[in-house]
């Protein structure tokens, strides 16, 4: 066991997919000689040479397309966006081209490609800095998104989406990256698709993902002290969901709250609760609540900021409400 | 009407052309336009439906660098995609099938007009948004260089031929790629298909250098201005431009000045384009102008040709006859080929 920073974690898994297949592949801004903004890709290009650790100019939706255009003929790009949002500016090729192309190639081409980097609201970095594209993305048809949390769970997460044939927006959270965890000497893999299961419980159910995990997880502490007892999942895989782990769950608690960094509208709670209601509804005591971010451009005032997102009182609160310990 | 550029003059005797490869290229030009022809015909009858953006005028240029490949090199095409499948080897019975919607087309009927695919023939597509298929272009390119040089395949020296129009010269990613392609020394030729007119935007409205060639060389690329009505024109500069791509020596900008005999798309009533400049144009049209030059040569007598056409004919005739009694997809396929496992 060796105590890894969340970062290096993310930087073993492409060392070892790369060491593994000579089709795999890096490219973004600064991925290279500047090791990337997070470090995540810290000297491989010492290991690898320019070409397999491409630096790029500042162009998202061409690189993007690039990337796409490489997939397709046999290649495996990891693409590195300096910061999730950027990738408004390749909002089109992935949509259209990375989301969409295998569909309307009638199975054609299939598009191997990964997609990473840091999303969420940081420490004050602005509203164009802070934004957590999962929602925006997830109607796009044919893309895999997955967020991961712990430095365990990115490396196996991430090892496991470079080797996937399809192409997977894959969330890093900016607050996350120097988070410390034990990881095995040995190869592990996680599994894209499965939900998991963080603490087990049985008098509700939390759903939630990326950071809000950890803010859930101190909220926990506190629940317990009060004698509740909360089961917590970690989505891992916000598209698909994973709703056979979703479904166990409900079965068991019958009360449902999602703990999210996005927004409100249309955020990816709105789509667990529609999706809940169609499946499991005869299963749930009470309406599904979702805590999220307020629906705004996330505010450079710290103060502002904090009351932005979900806070652990709040999720204390919702849960002792639902319970029925506060009215 | 524009003044119109002065087409700059290619002197086809010097690169004299064996018959094979004449009657080669006549009937390549001939499939395009008759396939063509016939797709309007089928829109008119209600069998194709959607955007149907018809190739007619610039037959020359798919022609005249997608015949100047090999079979393993790539192409990339844009909306007006179905003379660059034919040329790129789709079958035309696959082409005309993914027009009416069926399963046996090239996309088995997911993809329509704008959206044709083959991986077997390295058509990496029919790209519906202005622009968006040159970064995909530029990566198979870019995969072409990475084969060889960081997984050591000497075999991996496939150009890549990407196509769009005088619009797209506007656009980001047309600008963004010619970077990266010069950049990096890729094996792409970026072949502009200058027809003058977006839908109802004239070419000179919309870009402050119309002569797209010249944006070549703030990239210290070639750029090249080649008369798109003649085949043996385009041929020539696309030869020189494969060349140097699989020699390692990088893209090729290559404007073809040509024109579209018909509307935008059938849906069109092209209103905006003088009868003068329609007829100075229509009285350039490169299949006329390939005969001609084949019958001066001696490389084929009219019965030749009219061989090849009749051959041709039956060909599209019996695309259609393939497309109607195809299947329709089976609706309890709806969700396949979302992901690679389906």
């Amino acid at each position: 066991m060796a105590e890894t920073l969340l970062f290096n974690a993310l930087r073993e898994a492409i060392d070892e997919e790369m060491g593994r297949d000579s089709t795999v592949f890096v490219l973004g801004e600064d991925v290279g000689h500047y090791g990337g903004s997070y470090k995540v890709t810290k000297d491989l290009y010492k290991k690898y040479g320019d070409l397999r650790v491409l630096d790029t100019p500042i162009a998202e939706n061409s690189f993007t397309g690039m990337a796409v255009g490489a997939a397709m003929t046999g290649l495996r790009p990891i693409i590195e966006g300096m910061n999730m949002g950027f990738l408004l500016l390749a909002f089109n090729q992935i949509a259209n081209n990375a989301g969409m192309l295998r569909y309307t190639s009638g199975g054609n081409y299939k598009i191997p490609m990964v997609i990473r980097g840091p999303g969420g609201v940081g420490r004050q970095l602005g509203a164009e800095h802070s934004q957590r594209l999962e929602a925006y993305f997830q109607a796009v048809p044919g893309l895999k998104i997955v967020a991961c949390s712990t430095p365990y769970n990115a490396k196996g997460l991430l090892k496991s989406a470079i080797r996937d044939n399809n192409p997977v927006l894959f969330f890093e959270h900016v607050l996350l990256y120097n988070l410390k965890e034990d990881l095995p000497d040995h190869e592990y893999l996680v599994p894209l698709d499965k939900a998991e299961v963080v603490r087990r419980g049985k008098d509700v159910t939390i759903l939630t993902y990326s950071r809000m995990r950890h803010h859930v997880t101190q909220a926990v502490k506190g629940l317990e002290k009060k004698g509740l007892d909360p089961e917590v999942i970690d989505l891992i895989s916000l598209k698909p969901l994973d709703f056979e782990t979703i479904g166990a769950s409900i079965r068991k608690t019958h009360r449902v709250i999602v703990v999210e960094e996005c927004m409100r509208t249309g955020g990816i709670g709105a789509e667990i609760i529609a999706s809940i209601n169609d499946r499991f509804f005869d299963e749930l005591d009470a309406p599904v609540l979702r805590l999220s971010s307020q629906d705004i451009p996330t505010p450079y005032n710290g103060r502002l900021e904090s009351l932005t997102i979900v806070q652990p009182r709040q999720i204390e609160e919702a849960v002792e409400k639902m319970v029925g310990l506060k009215v | 009407m524009a003044q119109e550029r002065t087409l700059p003059v290619f002197q086809a005797s010097a690169s004299a052309i064996r018959q094979e490869e004449g009657l080669m290229l006549y009937e390549d030009m001939v499939l395009g336009r008759f396939f063509e022809d016939k797709c309007a015909e089928m829109y008119y009858r209600g069998k194709m439906f959607g955007f149907v953006h018809l190739y007619n005028g610039q037959e020359a240029v798919s022609t005249g660098v997608i015949k100047a490949m090999r079979s393993d090199d790539f192409v990339c095409s844009t909306y007006r995609d179905h003379v660059h499948a034919l040329s790129a080897g789709v079958p035309a019975k696959h082409v005309m099938a993914e027009l009416f919607g069926k399963e046996t087309g090239c996309s088995r009927g997911r993809g329509g007009s704008m959206h044709l695919f083959s991986a077997e023939h390295n058509l990496l597509g029919g790209f519906a948004f202005i622009g968006e298929g040159i970064p995909v272009a530029l990566g198979a390119a870019f995969q072409s260089k990475y084969r060889r040089e960081a997984m050591k395949d000497a075999s991996a020296d496939q150009v890549t031929a990407c196509f769009f129009g005088d619009g797209t010269t506007n656009n980001g990613q047309f600008f963004e790629c010619l970077n990266m392609a010069a950049l990096w020394n890729l094996p792409i030729l970026f072949v502009v298909e200058n027809n003058k007119w977006a839908i109802g935007m004239a070419h000179e409205r919309a870009t402050s250098q119309p002569e797209i060639y010249r944006k070549a060389s703030v990239f210290g690329m070639p750029g090249v201005e080649v008369d798109g009505m003649d085949v043996m024109a385009v041929r020539a500069a696309a030869q020189t431009a494969v060349e140097r791509a699989r020699a390692g020596e990088g893209p090729t900008l290559i404007e073809c000045l040509t024109y579209r005999f018909r509307g935008h798309s059938l849906a069109d009533p092209d209103e905006l384009r003088s009868k003068d400049e329609k007829e100075e144009w229509l009285a350039r049209d490169p299949l006329k102008r390939f005969e001609a030059y084949l019958l001066e040569q001696n490389l084929a007598s009219e019965a030749d040709l009219k061989a090849i056409r009749d051959k041709i004919q039956a060909e599209v005739d019996e695309s259609v006859t393939f497309a109607e009694q195809s299947p329709e997809p089976d609706a309890a396929e709806l969700y396949r080929y979302i992901f690679a496992e389906d």
